[in-house]
């Protein structure tokens, strides 16, 4: 085997094409970790609510705030992504949508559903409500 | 299977079990407090209630098991360094023990008063 191989080794993964179940795949992952990352403040909101009045109605202030209605709408779009994408895995476990065809349009489906969820949780929490 | 050559297998299906466990009281829950306003008496009342105090407790062990097998598997899969990825899962693994007994504090002082 030749030692001089100079053919160029291209692993940069922002400029390889993925498939769109692989940016399902690692989008899984990405939600799962902010939901992680947002495990404390959320067993904190959710002790501060059950304390007693005053507290619940701190936490009804904080979560009207400008920063966590956008943090929520984020939190929406984890959430929404996470669960439709276990589902279509949870699926795939059943050879439900196991063929490529189906698993590449149930993909797409899962990203619109969870961006529709989004934009829907946008509108209501900084938008059209209130 | 032995206990170790088992522990992949029961990780697959404790992720699984405990994802339907959280998406059905997910569910039950939206439908629950559907087009209603949430008071603190009334959420006070909820989370006292026997019935959702368990399902509420249970929710949070779900949950906290589903983080882990997820969060662990992510840190064993980009952390190469042995040593940092001992350290980094410990800390998850306490962080974790103490917000499920907050949980369980905060819960369980409710359905008790």
């Amino acid at each position: 085997m030749s030692t001089t191989d100079n053919r160029p080794v291209f692993l940069n993964l922002l400029r390889i094409h993925q498939p769109v179940t692989a940016v399902l795949s690692i989008l899984h992952r990405i939600s799962g970790v902010l939901m992680i990352l947002s495990l404390p403040g959320l067993v904190y909101l959710l002790s501060l609510s059950l304390e007693d009045q005053a507290g619940f109605t701190r936490v009804a202030a904080l979560l009207g705030s400008l920063p966590m209605r956008l943090l929520g709408v984020l939190f929406v779009w984890a959430l929404s992504h996470h669960l439709l994408a276990g589902i279509r895995f949870m699926l795939l476990d059943f050879d439900v949508g196991i063929t490529r065809m189906t698993a590449r349009y149930t993909a797409w489906l899962v990203h619109g559903l969870a961006l529709m969820t989004s934009l829907f949780a946008g509108w209501v929490m900084l938008g059209g409500g209130t | 299977m032995s206990w170790r050559a088992s522990s992949g297998l029961r990780a697959w299906l404790l992720q699984r079990l405990s994802a339907v466990y959280i998406l059905v009281f997910l569910l039950m829950f939206a439908y629950v407090w559907r087009g209603q306003v949430i008071t603190y008496d009334t959420w006070h009342a909820w989370v006292a209630h026997p019935a959702a105090n368990i399902a509420l407790i249970l929710f949070a062990f779900a949950l906290l098991l589903h983080a882990w097998i997820g969060g662990r598997d992510v840190i064993i899969d980009y952390v190469k360094s042995v040593a940092l990825r001992y350290v980094l899962i410990s800390v998850f693994a306490l962080g974790l023990i103490i917000l499920g007994l907050w949980t369980l504090r905060s819960v369980l002082l409710v359905g008790v008063t």
